[in-house]
């Protein structure tokens, strides 16, 4: 073997957290965790599983979160219990617990408090790729792969092989990092980077703010990635505080290499029902919306509902049209408050919630019925996902939602741009 | 060690939504998750299926959300096997760690119908069907012993046992 040899940044955090100095793709490793997560949705089944084992003591409680994001505040008695559960235990061992009022898309509050550059991050959810986007390596697992982090504090990986996206240039008014991936996965396909690493690099990426560079990490796994991430840099370190740099060799070996030109790309839909379906919105306007939703671990940031606002200012909703908006986290929620964002949509005629998930998974705030139509900025379009298997759900870019929900079917937002017309 | 059962057949991207859609994650009572088990594909899946069977399906299978309830479903409901042309990765830890056998298969879809009764053999990797043998790669050693010992629970207990003094 040739020692030289590059590593990526994948590689380079996975053979730091298993002691190693070198690892290639497709050996096994066991990684000491930095950080885990788990929410009320995976968070009973996990404690579920240590109550199986016999034994429920964390190996570091410093090192555990736990995230109410999914049905919050308890919409049933069953999530109730199920909360209750979780908070005895968080409690129990003292461990950090983001409660009612302290609540959020767990992503989004593990970005603003909890993973910096260099972490090795698991959390009990598949979109835990998100996080990224800040030079960690992070990834989803299952409840029963979390029990054995939260007994040992360790994770056997399958290193990853690294799939790059050098994204140059700049974009266009009215698009998005939405329309960017939306892109990525319509040309790669919902299996294109199966058990692969996806680093997205290039001036593209450095120019795009760390809400872009979140949104397009967190649908990595709509391509079967294990995970998304991007080269820290100064943004990050901004954004973080503290980390350690962990960067891909120049001379890295990647599976495969895709240039993606960002003046190229126009607004994007994910059709129904695959997140791959994808066309650009222009050539499928038109469509009669009952729903649309702004908000999720995707498109639930600041700068998301920045975009929402400068369409919606001074416009109304469509009289049929059910505009939702959900920002993800407090600190996201308080901030669109000091600038006006709140009441900008609550005068356009939307309904702003608490932080949250909200309709994205079908379990709470704007569940679909039989034959509905939903516009959503959320990840993922399959059968039954919002509720109704007979609904149909189409994934788009805040831009595209806002100017769809004042026009009540589906438009291409440059409309609103003085771009198109 | 050779296990054979009938084919239920499935295609690409069966997502976990469709295995077992969030609505019925939030509940104590486990027994209902195989009662509706890949409804969003086939309503009257859970009526028909027996234990000892099979599922064949595409690429892909399993993607979507971290729900580790997709496998107990699947598990629970008597699948013994799911043989396919590749799993989504968070899926396949699941299963493994549930101790439901899963195998990646190139090829598969292609020599198998609906109904179809397949023999495989975990010793030599190979599966038998009605239109020709065909090999696929074992698991590395140590995953294989969680499956073996039914999963990473009971995988967990007995390493714990064996180290006491």
């Amino acid at each position: 073997m040739v020692i030289s040899m590059g590593m990526t940044i994948s590689e380079k955090i996975l053979a730091k957290a298993s002691g190693r100095k070198y690892v290639t793709p497709g050996e096994y490793v066991v990684g000491k965790i930095d950080l885990a997560m788990i929410h009320d949705l995976t968070g009973p089944l996990t404690l579920n599983v240590l109550k199986q084992v016999g034994y429920e003591k964390p190996w570091n409680s410093d090192k555990i979160v736990i995230i109410f994001d999914h049905q919050v505040p308890a919409n049933s008695t069953i999530t109730a219990e199920l909360q209750k559960q979780l908070r005895k235990y968080a409690k129990k061992y003292g461990i950090k617990l983001h409660d009612v009022g302290r609540q959020g898309i767990c992503h989004q509050i593990l970005a603003e408090e909890y993973v910096k550059p260099g972490m090795l991050v698991v959390g009990a959810d598949s979109h835990t790729c998100t996080l990224g986007a800040l030079g960690a390596f992070a990834t989803g697992i299952g409840s029963t792969d979390m029990a054995a982090v939260i007994l040992t504090g360790e994770l056997w990986f399958r290193v990853p092989e690294s799939i790059r996206f050098e994204l140059k240039g700049d974009l266009k008014l009215g698009v998005s990092a939405k329309d960017v991936i939306l892109y990525i996965i319509g040309m790669v396909g919902a299996d294109g980077a199966l058990y692969c690493a996806v680093e997205f690099s290039g001036d593209g990426i450095r120019k795009m703010s760390i809400d872009s560079r979140l949104t397009i990490c967190n649908m990595a796994v709509e391509m079967g990635a294990k995970t998304g991430i991007v080269d820290p840099d100064e943004k990050t370190m901004e954004y973080c505080g503290t980390g350690e740099i962990i960067e891909s060799d120049k001379d890295a070996e990647y599976y495969k290499e895709f240039e993606i030109n960002l003046n190229e790309i126009i607004p994007q839909v994910a059709l129904p029902h695959s997140v791959d379906n994808v066309k650009p919105v222009s050539e499928v306007e038109g469509i009669e919306v009952d729903q649309v939703f702004i908000g999720s671990c995707t498109n639930g940031r600041l700068e998301d509902l920045e975009a929402a606002a400068e369409i919606l200012k001074g416009r109304k909703v469509w009289k049929d049209t059910r505009l939702i908006i959900i920002p993800a986290s407090p600190r996201v929620y308080m901030e669109a408050e000091r600038r006006g964002y709140i009441r900008t949509f609550i005068e356009a005629g939307a309904v702003v919630c608490n932080p949250n998930c909200g309709p994205c998974l079908g379990g709470h705030m704007g569940i679909l019925a039989d034959d509905e139509v939903c516009v959503s900025t959320s990840n993922r379009n399959f059968v039954g996902r919002m509720g109704s298997p007979k609904s149909k759900v189409y994934l788009v870019s805040p831009q595209t939602a806002a100017a769809t929900a004042v026009e009540g079917k589906l438009v291409d937002p440059r409309r609103y741009m003085g771009d198109m017309k | 060690m050779i296990i054979s059962g009938r084919v239920w057949k499935f295609g690409d991207d069966i997502d976990t939504d469709v295995i077992i859609p969030a609505k019925y994650l939030r509940s104590v009572d486990k027994s209902i998750w195989p009662k509706h088990v890949l409804e969003g594909i086939d309503p009257t899946f859970s009526s028909k299926v027996k234990s000892g069977d099979i599922i064949v399906a595409g690429k892909n299978f399993g993607c979507g959300s971290s729900r580790e309830q997709a496998v107990l479903a699947i598990k629970w409901a008597g699948i013994s096997a799911i043989v396919a042309e590749s799993f989504a990765r968070i899926f396949f830890r699941n299963g493994i760690n549930n101790g439901l056998l899963l195998i990646e298969c190139k090829g598969i879809s292609n020599a198998v119908d609906n109904g179809d009764v397949i023999e495989i053999n975990l010793n030599e990797g190979i599966i038998k069907t009605k239109r020709g043998i065909l090999k696929y790669k074992p698991l590395p050693q140590f995953l294989q012993e969680i499956l073996n010992s039914g999963g990473l629970v009971e995988y967990y207990k007995k390493k714990i046992k064996g180290s006491a003094p």
